[in-house]
């Protein structure tokens, strides 16, 4: 329960900190002792996590071939199924299948969007900077890979999220790792086991909502805002705890006070957002197209040489995978929660709309981004995370990073709500639902905005990654169990399309 | 007596509830039924955040219950004028609907109210009777 002394300690740090510190307003103390007080803490969670074996003569960390192997193991199990259901996934999205008297009902295209939603963000900005620049080009091959692998570990938790969802007697619906752990388990005689590996999935989801779908998702915001503002000369550097102090009220506001306008105004404006993204790195690659097959070249050259890079290959391939993972969470378990709401009869549709989610968000958006990272030659600048793809992008338009620091702010906020309410799944599992006890979990999930603005980057990132990768444990642990399942619900499923019990109603 | 309804499009405003009733007198004139059809807005493509994606199917069964109750008003009232009367509530794009229905059931006409709001804020926001009158399949009258 690591996460809890981070709590204590940060809540000490405010009390003891805030007072004095806004009396002598030396804003760059209060932030560097927030940093003091997490960092020890956080190295220890990314050690423990982080566990590495020496892989020719570079440290592989365990988790990373875990989460890889098992992306391997139900691809092969299933056929290559993110290749060949491709276009039957499409066709589901478009609603093809859908039943015109479930209009009104969750589509797959809403569940989708919105599990989308928390998933592409910073991780596709940011991460991806963060791979090339420790990998090198080399790593967006690994990351690509991981990502075409990746779907499959998509495929077989989202669904399962709907197999073994709750529908509750009000008509709400609530899904996700927590529940198909325990009662897929439970179904093949191992209740016991079951019940552990969901409650160690609900503290890890708790962890990660808080590392990786809170923390880091503020630093790197305020990072952006601090470097359109000026860089160190802005007004607000070094004020990382002013920051994420508006932001926590803001986040406060729509998920403790329930205010819907604030969240209508957010889900209308990020998708326009990711647009405007896309587009802008789609007209850098284009305009550069000559440049673009140099830019490929030195991405497979460096991912089987893995020259100029600590660690050489497996040093790209450590950052490829892990970026990648971290970007579309497949193996987390997180998706399945928001893809469980879906309106379907039968499971294994969301699983092939799911697949397509880490398609999207790595093979699409970041390699998008690390093409326009490497095209622009701001590698070698040293730069990191979201301030070397701000200056990727501003190579080609000086006033891109006003639009990305407004694109990270809102990604950053979108991701951080989605996040809040995975956490508050995995917390209201272990201790049942109830107002107050929501709001305990809300008000610290506020709190750790603001630790996580104040913070440099590198702790914040450690225990991002670590807290992330920890829910993949027990997720994958029940995959292994449950993908037998998982083909029953396929074999039953094209039986009835072949039998034309399911046809297409467009 | 004829089988082809008077389709009515209905949504619980006073507009609506005049069309009803210019609806119920012609179907008493002609000897034909009325059929009442009430479109929830929806898109299977708008964007739900993950707790409304939660509440969505709680949040349908109220929404129909409601519309359900609207109606009550409208039934009443065509059943006083002894005109046999149906409804149903959908959800979906209204205009697209309410042409498919009217196919559906063979209608004779369509009738609706209107809000009457400035032509400038119709064409701004699109307004159903500007729509059907552009795509329906039968003829449609727009009652003040």
């Amino acid at each position: 329960m690591f996460w809890k002394k981070t709590a204590t300690a940060s809540a000490v740090a405010l009390m003891s900190g805030l007072l004095p510190h806004v009396a002598a307003a030396q804003e760059a103390s209060f932030d560097e002792q927030i940093n003091q007080a997490i960092a020890p803490i956080s190295n220890v969670i990314a050690g423990t996590i982080f566990y590495s074996i020496p892989v020719a003569g570079t440290a592989f960390p365990l988790i990373v071939g875990w989460l890889v192997i098992a992306a391997t193991i139900f691809t092969l199990y299933f056929g290559f199924v993110q290749f060949r259901k491709f276009g039957h996934a499409i066709s589901l999205v478009k609603g093809d299948y859908s039943h015109p008297e479930d209009a009104g009902e969750v589509s797959h295209f809403q569940a989708l969007a919105t599990a989308l939603s928390g998933t592409v963000g910073l991780g596709n900005i940011a991460g991806v900077a963060v791979a090339v620049s420790i990998g090198g080009p080399g790593a967006t091959f690994w990351m690509i890979l991981a990502g075409l692998l990746g779907m499959a570990s998509k495929f077989t938790e989202c669904t399962l999220g709907v197999k073994y969802r709750n529908e509750y007697p009000d008509g709400r619906v609530s899904g996700g790792p927590m529940y198909y752990l325990s009662k897929g388990l439970a179904e093949q005689g191992r209740p016991g086991l079951g019940k552990v590996l969901a409650i160690l999935f609900s503290v890890c989801c708790i962890g990660g909502a808080i590392g990786g779908g809170n923390m880091f998702q503020a630093n790197q915001a305020f990072q952006q805002v601090v470097n359109v503002t000026g860089g160190e000369n802005s007004f607000l550097a070094g004020s990382g705890w002013l920051f994420g102090l508006v932001m926590a009220i803001i986040v406060g506001v729509v998920i403790i006070g329930g205010i819907k306008s604030i969240a209508k105004v957010t889900e209308k404006i990020v998708p326009l957002m990711a647009v405007i993204y896309v587009t802008a790195g789609m007209i850098i690659i284009i305009s550069n197209i000559s440049m673009v097959g140099d830019a490929f070249a030195q991405i497979f050259v460096g991912a089987f040489t893995g020259a100029g890079v600590a660690g050489g290959v497996v040093g790209a391939l450590i950052q490829g995978f892990k970026r990648a993972a971290f970007s579309n969470e497949a193996g987390i378990g997180s998706a399945a929660i928001a893809h469980a709401a879906v309106r379907t009869k039968e499971p294994i549709t969301e699983g092939y709309v799911a697949l397509l989610e880490p398609f999207i968000d790595t093979v699409v958006i970041c390699t998008m981004t690390a093409l326009v990272i490497t095209i622009s030659g701001e590698l070698s600048s040293g730069l990191t995370g979201v301030e070397l793809t701000s200056a990727a992008f501003a190579s080609a338009f000086t006033w891109f990073p006003l639009i990305l620091a407004l694109a990270v702010v809102l990604f950053a906020f979108s991701t951080m709500l989605s996040w809040s309410y995975y956490g508050l799944k995995g917390w209201t599992y272990l201790v049942g639902e109830g107002k107050g006890k929501e709001i305990v979990f809300k008000l610290f999930f506020c709190l750790c905005v603001i630790v996580g603005a104040s913070m440099s980057l590198g702790p914040v990132i450690d225990f991002s990654d670590s807290m992330i990768f920890a829910m993949a444990i027990p997720n994958i642990i029940g995959l292994y169990f449950l993908m037998s399942v998982v083909r029953g619900e396929v074999t039953q499923y094209w039986d009835k399309i072949e039998r034309g019990e399911i046809k297409k109603v467009k | 007596m004829t089988d082809q309804p008077i389709l009515v499009g209905y949504d619980g405003t006073d507009a609506a509830q005049r069309a009803a009733e210019f609806a119920g007198q012609r179907a008493a004139a002609v000897g034909c039924a009325v059929h009442l059809v009430f479109v929830l807005e929806w898109s299977p493509y708008s964007f739900l955040s993950t707790k409304e994606l939660e509440e969505r199917h709680q949040r349908r069964t109220e929404e129909l219950s409601r519309a359900e109750e609207t109606l009550k008003p409208a039934l009443d009232a065509l059943a006083k004028l002894k005109v046999p009367v149906t409804s149903e509530v959908r959800y979906g794009h209204s205009g697209e609907l309410i042409c498919a229905i009217a196919k559906e059931k063979n209608a004779s006409q369509i009738i609706l109210g209107r809000k009457g709001g400035s032509a400038l804020g119709a064409r701004l926001l699109g307004s159903l009777p500007l729509t059907l009158v552009q795509a329906s399949p039968v003829p449609v009258t727009v009652v003040p």
